[in-house]
């Protein structure tokens, strides 16, 4: 018992606590400098890719899921244990010293970190100390009147406030962990007049947290109308800088016939029931009609395109596997505003659309999609296919400007850019918890305030022969401690001498 | 937003005012330079005429200030929004602020003038590199800072940083006051011309106790300040980025930050981690905050991306 009885007082203790803090910091680190699964998984996959051998022994170690790993989660749930069993006692000791008056005056008051005394008349010295108990009442301190003497103390608030604060990080955690848990996001990428229903097969991307259900997706669709960019062209410095970027989404609730017309911004998400949409980003989406070697469509359609720079140079994938005779993969760039570098290469000078041009090379070969392996829709894994166009063949790569149709080498077929469509990035989110991590965050934010700013001091007024004297005591860092004791002093004093003024005047009369 | 008129002439003319602040402050570093070499002075006719250069040093900062608050100003009107938008504007602003406190401070408690030194060095190095390395063409908010929570976010860490930045130059005069090899030199190092000069440098320097208390009063406003930047960023995340909290590299930091204060905090509570060992927290603090502005936004990946430097 005895030892248990130790640990659970080190494991308390502000020195832990301290040093578990220290600990929380550092172990947040790695976090920022390798990619994290949950805020950058492309980034993850591409650290593999670059690290195949010791990218799979950091993760052993959970480096790439540092705010979900076993040691992260050890420190600050070691942190809140420490946290509860030190905040638990000073609650009781706290509540009980709210319910006791101030302690005693102490005999030796000229050891006190601030400390005053002065001479008044005999007659004055009656009465200093109920003036000294009304004035520091008024001052807002709990006083305590003997024979001699009496003792004040304020600041309650102080230690009050230290108390929230920490149970109010505690309450934040608890929020934290129900709200994520009952969470979901989910990614949706939308092309001008296509429909999203909001269901699991729906989204392209979804992060549901451990105690969701499907049920919880709101029954709704959204169907992208328009998606309007406006890029500066006024300003020489800021030309083609986005101002702004404006989704308009039609939104249907299930059974309702209504049809509700709302613009999501980035920084202004739209509202459905139990969720939010949010406009995460955007980009073009040529429409590219791909026929076989035989004259069937094998693909026709909107391609979501990639942005990859600033003027919207853009990177798409089509894979044809059921081309025949042969299946086929192209890799393909967008030029909203094409213009020619000194090379020879092409590049987008301008984000909008003024002169729009897709280049195509093309890659046939077995594309590896028969196997049932799931792989990325927008990387075409060029190894070991056969490049026709482009690059080092020798062969133009395809341009199709607006309109324009062109032939594929070796019989493979032809492809068409018949027209162009912007897309939009949406995120669909819920979290019932943020609401009460808001409101845990601003009381632990008050608590704070007032744990730090307001000054919890002792004061006490002694009376003896011929005068009286005053000190303070301050728990915790008190900048105004020397001039309350002044200033009591000095009042005591004054209010001593002004009384005599009076009583001189009744004598005159 | 409506397209609206950028001015670079205007910009580019009032960085004069940065220049100029640069030039003053400089200059007031040498004068204090020079100031602390007088009152170090072992001839006490020398030490004698040190308090001038003092005053001359501060008005120096004085002067300073006030052209760097043109420069601020009018990078404001010329890009028709508030002037911390990106690593530049940012370097210009909160600098600016921050000699603004200290600026005021010092008329209301003259025992903080001496840090004049440290913060006259600090700011003409960060105008340096803004001006030289970070300058950036006037440019509109790109929509993810289209926000009046860019105003309030913002503004609080400026003020955070400035607070915590006073706060370090304290702990760091007190840190050099209480080392070791100071207190009690080596022989050799005792009698090293330089090192009296030094040590006589630092007993004019305001007692440990004050550095002490004067650096925790400064942290506890910054914490105060720091905790509500890291809120009210969760505020704003939660409309532009979708989620409250995401670990993306510039939460990550921010929360590194306010853990390490929050250390600070409880190890001026704690026996045997006062003086020195807090006074290292507040330095190691301090770092992570030149860190996380420097290093994370130039070359951490993450959303938080608005050094405007390609």
């Amino acid at each position: 018992m005895g030892w248990l009885r130790w640990i659970w007082r080190q494991v308390t203790s502000m020195r832990t606590a301290l040093i578990l803090l220290l600990m929380l910091a550092a172990a947040a680190i790695p976090g920022s400098i390798y990619p994290q699964r949950t805020a950058d998984p492309n980034g993850v996959s591409t650290y593999f890719q670059q690290n195949p051998t010791s990218a799979p022994i950091m993760d052993k170690f959970q480096l790439f899921d540092v705010y979900s790993s076993a040691w992260f989660s050890a420190i600050y749930i070691l942190l809140f244990v420490s946290l509860i069993g030190c905040v638990l006692p000073r609650i009781a000791v706290h509540a009980k010293a709210l319910m006791t008056p101030p302690a005693a005056t102490p005999t030796n008051l000229g050891r006190m970190a601030a400390f005053a005394e002065a001479e008044v008349g005999p007659k004055k010295l009656a009465t200093t100390l109920d003036r000294a108990q009304a004035l520091l009442k008024k001052q807002g301190y709990r006083v305590l009147r003997d024979d001699s003497s009496v003792a004040a103390e304020r600041g309650y608030w102080r230690e009050t406030g230290n108390l929230i604060f920490h149970v109010a990080l505690v309450g934040l955690l608890i929020a934290v962990g129900f709200g994520g848990a009952y969470s979901y996001s989910g990614q949706r990428v939308l092309v001008e007049g296509d429909t999203f229903v909001n269901n699991l097969a729906g989204y392209d991307s979804f992060s549901p947290g451990i105690a969701f259900n499907e049920s919880m997706l709101p029954a709704f669709s959204a169907t992208l109308k328009r998606f309007d960019v406006k890029y500066d062209i006024s300003n020489r410095t800021n030309t083609g800088t986005p101002l702004s970027f404006k989704a308009y989404v039609d939104i249907r609730e299930r059974g309702s016939l209504k049809v509700q017309h709302k613009t999501v911004q980035v920084n202004a998400p739209a509202e459905v029931p139990n969720a939010k949409v949010y406009l995460t980003g955007n980009g073009y989406a040529p429409v590219i009609t791909v026929r076989d070697g035989k004259g069937n469509v094998a693909y026709s359609g909107p391609v979501v395109y990639l942005p990859q720079d600033p003027n919207m140079t853009s990177l798409g994938v089509i894979k044809v596997p059921d081309a025949k005779p042969q299946q086929f993969g192209i890799l393909s760039f967008f030029y909203p505003t094409a213009g020619k570098l000194k090379t020879g290469a092409y590049t987008s000078v301008f984000p909008a659309n003024a002169n729009p041009l897709v280049t195509m090379n093309i890659y046939e070969g077995n594309l590896g999609l028969d196997a049932g392996i799931p792989s990325n829709a927008f990387s075409l894994a060029v190894h070991g296919l056969n490049q026709l166009t482009g690059g080092k063949t020798g062969v133009k790569s395809i341009e199709l400007r607006l309109g324009q149709s062109a032939v594929l080498p070796k019989g493979l077929g032809s492809v068409s850019f018949d027209s162009l469509r912007r897309y939009a990035s949406l995120d669909i989110d819920y979290n019932p918890g943020q609401g009460w991590v808001l409101l845990f965050a601003l009381l632990a934010l008050g608590g704070l305030i007032m744990s730090l700013v307001i000054p919890r001091r002792r004061v006490w007024v002694k009376i003896k022969d011929g005068g009286f004297e005053v000190a303070a005591l301050a728990r915790g860092d008190d900048p105004m401690l020397e001039r309350v004791v002044a200033d009591v002093t000095k009042q005591l004093q004054a209010k001593a001498q002004k009384a005599k003024v009076k009583k001189v005047k009744k004598d005159d009369k | 937003m409506n397209p609206v008129h950028l001015d670079e002439n205007l910009s580019r003319f009032t960085e004069l005012g940065i220049y100029a602040s640069m030039l003053f402050y400089a200059a007031a570093f040498v004068v204090l330079s020079m100031n602390l070499a007088r009152a170090s002075s072992e001839k006490s006719k020398v030490r004698a005429t040190a308090g001038k250069l003092e005053g001359v040093g501060v008005w120096l900062i004085i002067i300073a200030v006030i052209f760097q608050g043109i420069g601020v100003v009018g990078r404001g009107v010329a890009v028709q929004r508030v002037p911390w938008a990106n690593m530049y504007e940012f370097t210009i602003t909160s600098t600016f602020v921050a000699v603004a406190i200290y600026a005021v401070a010092q008329f209301i408690r003259k025992d903080i003038r001496f840090i004049g030194i440290l913060i006259s060095g600090f700011v003409t190095l960060a105008l340096g590199l803004a001006t030289t390395l970070w300058y950036v063409q006037v440019k509109t908010l790109m929509p993810a800072l289209q926000s009046y929570w860019l105003l309030i976010h913002v503004t609080v860490a400026i003020l955070a940083t400035a607070f915590f930045n006073i706060a370090a130059a304290l702990s760091i005069a007190y840190l050099f006051k209480t080392a070791k090899w100071v207190q009690e030199p080596s022989k050799k190092l005792g009698k090293n011309k330089l090192f009296k000069t030094f040590k006589r440098i630092l007993s004019l320097f305001p007692g440990e106790e004050k550095l002490e208390q004067t650096s925790y009063r400064f942290n506890i406003i910054g914490f105060i300040l720091w905790s509500f930047t890291l809120i009210a960023g969760a505020i704003w995340a939660e409309r532009a980025w979708h989620r409250y909290w995401g670990w993306d590299t510039k939460e990550v930091w921010t929360f590194i930050i306010w853990t390490i204060y929050a250390g600070y905090l409880h190890a001026n509570a704690t026996r045997g981690w006062h003086g020195k060992r807090s006074a290292w927290l507040v330095v190691v603090g301090f770092a992570a905050i030149l860190f996380n502005f420097t290093i994370v936004n130039l070359f951490f990946k993450g959303l938080h991306v608005y050094s405007g430097l390609k």
